[in-house]
């Protein structure tokens, strides 16, 4: 009995420990989704009248929503376009700051420059550079006697001009993590390797690369919710147009909810991104995380 | 000793018959292969300062070599130039007819263990032993048999699928030996190897190393902080000390005629006695202990070293150096006697456990070759033979090179001295 009351105590020490940590998460993170989960089966109730319950009537206007489906296309588009291209920038960054050259300090700065800037500011600076008449780009281009681009405003090129100014954002950030891991590579292991006459390229296949796999899978994974999760520079940039090439999921969600005023359909488009997160992260901790050597 | 009686290599009279099977494939080491290491005044500068000024030593082909020195001593630095893995500042390095010190580490022909054993900690032992041969292009069916091989040796067949964190450091490092072997390099270099083991499995280790580097023929050298490994192993010991080398000989010359001070309180265990020696009328005398005098007047103002395993104690009323007990230590074997000479403090190792009490009175003495005497402004082995202290004080010294009868030990029933130590096992540690 004693023994059984000491243990029951344990327990409530902990369950006390866990408690902070538990209420945050649970009123900031669970219960919203909860919420958000419940108003998607409602219809927004308009001038005091109660939300009506639909069902899945918001999810079957979702499917035939083009809108949304263009909105999807484009953030595809846009993962796809930042994620490889920013994680291997950061990679290679890191690899030429981490070798022993001149001003490397000054380097390392200048790489991470982009991350301090809030994204606001950053996509301020880049409106300048973008600006059809007196911007940087199109006055390079005219000083070579080429004619200028609407990099914002032509459909065509809008949504890979954000997509150039988010990976000049993300790859300094990422290119930390990536020179955190290779400073915690021995350099013995370099050592040991050019003792056999092993070339550098095969030395990074070998043995760089797949200890920093565990940094680029924490890397691949940030970039990925920031894909979804980023929108600042939207509002700056494009407001999700030209006829909404430039739309991003949660810019889409945030246009539903505030300018719509249609909260329970914005409810709906975020269930369905966070249904596709969860499914990404669980194969990330089943597939990816068992081929990875951690320390 | 040479070991070529005992390579596994072409030889028909091998001492491994075990091994002769595996023969046909290729040797360990081929005696054609078999090279020579040359340093010729290399230095390692960095800046202003100097870790390594101008050494230049000999390693033959089979010869196990230990660079030995305290830490800072440039020994590692040596053994990385060796390597290619620091440039030389000046001087050359020569492997076989080669001068290598400019060639890149991989061209060396080398192979080397490293203190914190520099294992792939993705890749499993088995990966990580034949890495070496993969960067090589070794095709993969020799690659596998010399692995089997290999592990065999090494003893670590059950374990190759495993990860190096799943390892026990002696595991570990046999890992890093394997790697080093299977390259079948002639020279093996290996840098403080044993430092990151307890101590029991470093013992082991070191007569595991020495065994094979002898079955293997292997050239090897050796740095340690480490005088017992350095004793224990090396068929010839470099002593060092601020970047250069101090001695150069075999451990027993180490140990019975260290070169500087600094040689003599390197060596042993514990580290021969240094004490000052002043003037006094018959001759140097030990700093603050007058009356006996242990040496003639050229040796005053230098330093007197005396091995604590070479000092016998005896009864206040015999002949020798008065000494007062301070403690005793009992380490099993044996105990470690701190004594006060006049103003100086000697130690002695006696066997068992002697009868002494902190405080009492007793007197020392030592054989004459037991006694070494040091310069004092710059540590040089000085060439002055001591008295023969068993002998009366004042009058009748016998000089040296004359009969030995009068030294004919006074063994005492309550301490008995240790004169038959020799080599320098330290007690218990590191063993």
């Amino acid at each position: 009995m004693l023994i059984h009351n000491a243990d029951r105590r344990m327990q409530i020490y902990g369950a006390l420990l866990l408690l902070p940590a538990a209420v945050l998460l649970g009123t900031f993170a669970y219960l919203p989704t909860v919420a958000t989960l419940i108003n998607s089966f409602f219809l927004p109730g308009f001038r005091g009248a109660p939300p009506e319950f639909v069902g899945l009537e918001n999810y079957t206007v979702l499917m035939e929503d083009r809108t949304f489906w263009r909105v999807a296309r484009n953030n595809l588009l846009y993962a796809l376009g930042t994620i490889p291209t920013s994680i291997a920038l950061a990679l290679g960054m890191a690899l030429f700051v981490n070798a022993r050259l001149p001003g490397r300090g000054l380097v390392r700065m200048a790489y991470f420059t982009p991350t301090i800037l809030p994204m606001i500011a950053a996509a301020n600076i880049w409106m300048f550079f973008y600006a059809p008449q007196i911007g940087l780009f199109n006055k390079l281009l005219g000083a070579l006697g080429l004619s200028g681009v609407n990099w914002l405003g032509d459909p065509g090129v809008a949504l890979t001009s954000v997509i150039v100014m988010t990976v000049w954002k993300e790859a300094g950030f990422f290119m930390i993590f990536y020179l955190a891991a290779l400073q915690s590579i021995p350099p013995e292991l370099k050592e040991a390797s050019d003792l056999e006459g092993t070339s550098r390229w095969s030395f990074f296949w070998r043995v760089t690369f797949p200890l920093l796999m565990p940094t680029t899978l924490f890397v691949l994974i940030n970039a990925l919710i920031n894909a979804v999760r980023v929108v600042d520079h939207l509002f700056i940039l494009t407001k999700g147009g030209p006829n909404n090439a430039t739309n991003l999921l949660l810019y889409y969600v945030y246009e539903n909810a505030f300018s719509f005023f249609d909260r329970t359909y914005a409810a709906t488009i975020t269930v369905v991104i966070l249904l596709v997160l969860a499914m990404v992260a669980t194969l990330k901790f089943t597939v990816i995380d068992r081929r990875t050597h951690y320390q | 000793m040479t070991a070529m009686p005992r390579l596994h290599g072409q030889r028909g009279c091998s001492m491994n018959p075990d091994n002769n099977n595996q023969r046909r494939q290729s040797s360990h080491v081929d005696l054609r292969n078999r090279q020579q290491i040359r340093l010729e005044s290399v230095s390692k500068r960095w800046g202003e300062t100097v870790a390594v000024d101008s050494i230049g030593f000999d390693v033959a082909p089979g010869e196990f070599v230990i660079l030995l020195g305290p830490s800072g001593c440039g020994k590692s630095t040596t053994l990385r130039m060796i390597a290619g893995l620091e440039q030389a500042s000046a001087g050359r390095i020569h492997i076989g007819e080669r001068d290598v010190t400019h060639l890149p580490p991989g061209d060396r022909g080398i192979s080397m263990v490293f203190q914190s054993y520099a294992l792939f900690p993705h890749l499993n032992v088995a990966d990580n032993i034949v890495f070496g041969l993969r960067s090589r292009k070794v095709p993969k069916t020799e690659r596998r048999d010399r692995l089997a091989r290999v592990a065999q040796l090494v003893d670590l067949e059950a374990y190759l699928e495993r990860k190096p964190a799943q390892l026990s450091g002696g595991q570990r490092q046999r890992v890093a030996l394997a790697r080093a072997i299977i390259s079948e390099h002639p020279i093996c270099l290996m840098d403080e190897p044993l430092s990151n083991l307890d101590a029991r499995l470093r013992g082991e280790m070191r007569r595991e190393i020495k065994a094979l580097q002898q079955r293997l023929g292997m050239t090897v050298i050796y740095v340690t902080h480490d005088q017992v490994e350095a004793m224990s192993m090396g068929d010839r010991v470099i002593l060092m000390q601020d970047g250069g080398i101090v001695q150069d000989g075999t451990p027993e010359e180490l140990y019975a005629k260290p070169a500087t001070a600094f040689a003599a309180g390197f060596i042993g265990g514990p580290a021969m006695n240094l004490v000052m020696l002043a003037a006094a009328a018959d001759g140097a005398v030990i700093e603050g202990e007058p009356h006996c005098s242990v040496a003639a007047h050229e040796a005053k103002g230098h330093w007197l070293g005396v091995r604590p395993e070479d000092i016998r104690l005896l009864p206040a009323d015999a002949h020798g150096v008065p000494a007062e007990v301070v403690d005793a230590e009992y380490l099993g074997a044996d105990s470690i006697v701190r004594l006060k000479v006049g103003s100086q403090q000697l130690r002695a190792r006696l066997d068992g456990k002697p009868a002494v009490t902190a405080g009492s009175a007793c007197r020392l003495q030592w054989r004459r070759e037991a006694a070494h005497f040091f310069d004092a402004s710059d540590g040089r082995r000085l060439a002055i033979v001591g008295h023969d202290l068993a002998a009366p004080p004042g009058r009748h010294r016998i000089e040296p090179g004359l009969s030995t009868a009068a030294q004919a030990p006074l063994q005492d029933n309550e301490a008995r001295a240790s004169s038959n130590h020799v080599g320098n096992d330290s007690s218990g540690v590191n063993r």
